[in-house]
């Protein structure tokens, strides 16, 4: 809003000629609005509201605190999970996106990271701490077995062959397993889907979640 | 000790429970009566001079026309070890559980039975260990064939 250069501010050099118009009126004739408006300016120029004001849409607000604050819980089925406690170690610091909290419960958790071979005893399990977790929830498939079943997609009796059988998939990973700075990668595509998100997306899709169309792949 | 010097000791003391000793292959193997299997397991783990005081593994072989259950003992005494073999029909595969004489052979036996269908009598708890309680059917049979769905979930590859 302000400009830090010595210069007069941007906002008030549009200002200029209204300001200087109010000035040149007696004080007695200024009309309550010409009273605010020199108010506000004089405070602009004083640098009272530098540190005060800050003008967004809510949209952004919100979309910037959801995407940096990416909870995950704590859900790992095989060897992807491996990967994605090393993207939480030193060399990846998954804690730079927000996204290192990994929480023991799903109630507190913003995000589920599918790190592994989703077998048909464990998807009952995968879908209740899915519906558990408070909206709004994400979903990562981490890896080639929670995309499509992985090597058991062809032969294997056990093995769930996509996660998204199951559940609603934001993004998918792609690996066996996945590099930790594929995870990055999966974490920051999923920060700019949160970010094109817009609550009016509540309005026009019904506040319900359960009475909204479904949008699992079947 | 040598295979052959503990085959001596066991067709000694156990006559007529070895139905076949097989020295051609890279791990020589007994094959034994199925019905002696607890006699042989009990024999071969409290002889002084062989001593197999670890079971390795219970697993099993769906060889088509029959099973086999399959037995690997160890002496970390002596450092020897045998594989048992016990042939078994296809219709109703049964044999005799080893779990009182091995504690180690519980979850292996439940293991053998959940993937292969091959009941233990007189196991104490013989149920699934790895598939869930209302799987239908033994996965590493030759004939089996994976069901279509689970609990709704489609099997179809994509």
């Amino acid at each position: 809003m302000l400009d830090r250069s010595g210069e007069q501010p941007r906002v008030i050099r549009r200002l200029d000629g209204e300001i200087a118009r109010i000035q040149a009126k007696p004080p007695a004739e200024r009309t309550f609005q010409e009273q605010r408006i020199l108010s506000l300016y004089e405070q602009l120029c004083e640098g009272r509201m530098e540190r005060n004001v800050l003008v967004l849409p809510v949209d952004a607000v919100l979309n910037w605190a959801r995407a940096w604050s990416l909870w995950p819980v704590t859900f790992g089925l095989a060897c992807c999970a491996i990967e994605m406690m090393a993207t939480g170690g030193p060399k990846t610091d998954i804690d730079r996106f927000g996204a290192g909290a990994f929480r023991p419960s799903p109630r507190q958790s913003d995000l589920m990271i599918v790190a592994g071979t989703l077998t048909y005893k464990m998807a009952p399990r995968l879908r209740r701490v899915y519906d558990q977790m408070a909206e709004p929830r994400y979903v990562i498939a981490m890896g080639g077995c929670a995309i499509a079943g992985g090597p058991y997609a062809r032969h294997g009796y056990h093995v769930v062959k996509g996660v998204d059988r199951v559940v609603p998939v934001d993004v998918y990973i792609p690996g066996c397993p996945p590099r930790p700075e594929a995870l990055l990668d999966g974490i920051m595509r999923l920060q700019d889907k949160i970010r094109q998100d817009t609550i009016l997306r509540v309005w026009r899709e019904g506040f319900w979640p359960w009475k909204r169309k479904k949008s699992t792949k079947s | 000790m040598e295979a052959k010097e503990i085959h001596e000791i066991l067709i000694q003391h156990l006559p007529g429970c070895v139905r076949e000793f097989r020295t051609t292959t890279a791990d020589p193997f007994w094959v034994v009566e199925s019905e002696r299997i607890r006699e042989v397991a009990a024999f071969l783990k409290d002889h002084p001079a062989l001593q197999f005081d670890m079971l390795q593994a219970v697993t099993g072989v769906d060889r088509g026309e029959c099973f086999e259950a399959v037995y690997h003992l160890t002496s970390l005494r002596f450092g020897h070890s045998v594989t048992l073999k016990a042939v078994l029909s296809h219709e109703a595969p049964s044999i005799a559980t080893i779990s009182d004489i091995y504690p180690a052979a519980n979850w292996h036996e439940r293991e053998t039975y959940d993937l292969l269908g091959i009941v233990f009598t007189g196991h104490p708890d013989l149920r699934r260990i790895l598939l869930p309680d209302d799987w239908e059917g033994h996965p590493l049979r030759k004939d089996y064939v994976a069901p279509e769905s689970y609990h709704g979930i489609s099997n179809a590859p994509d």
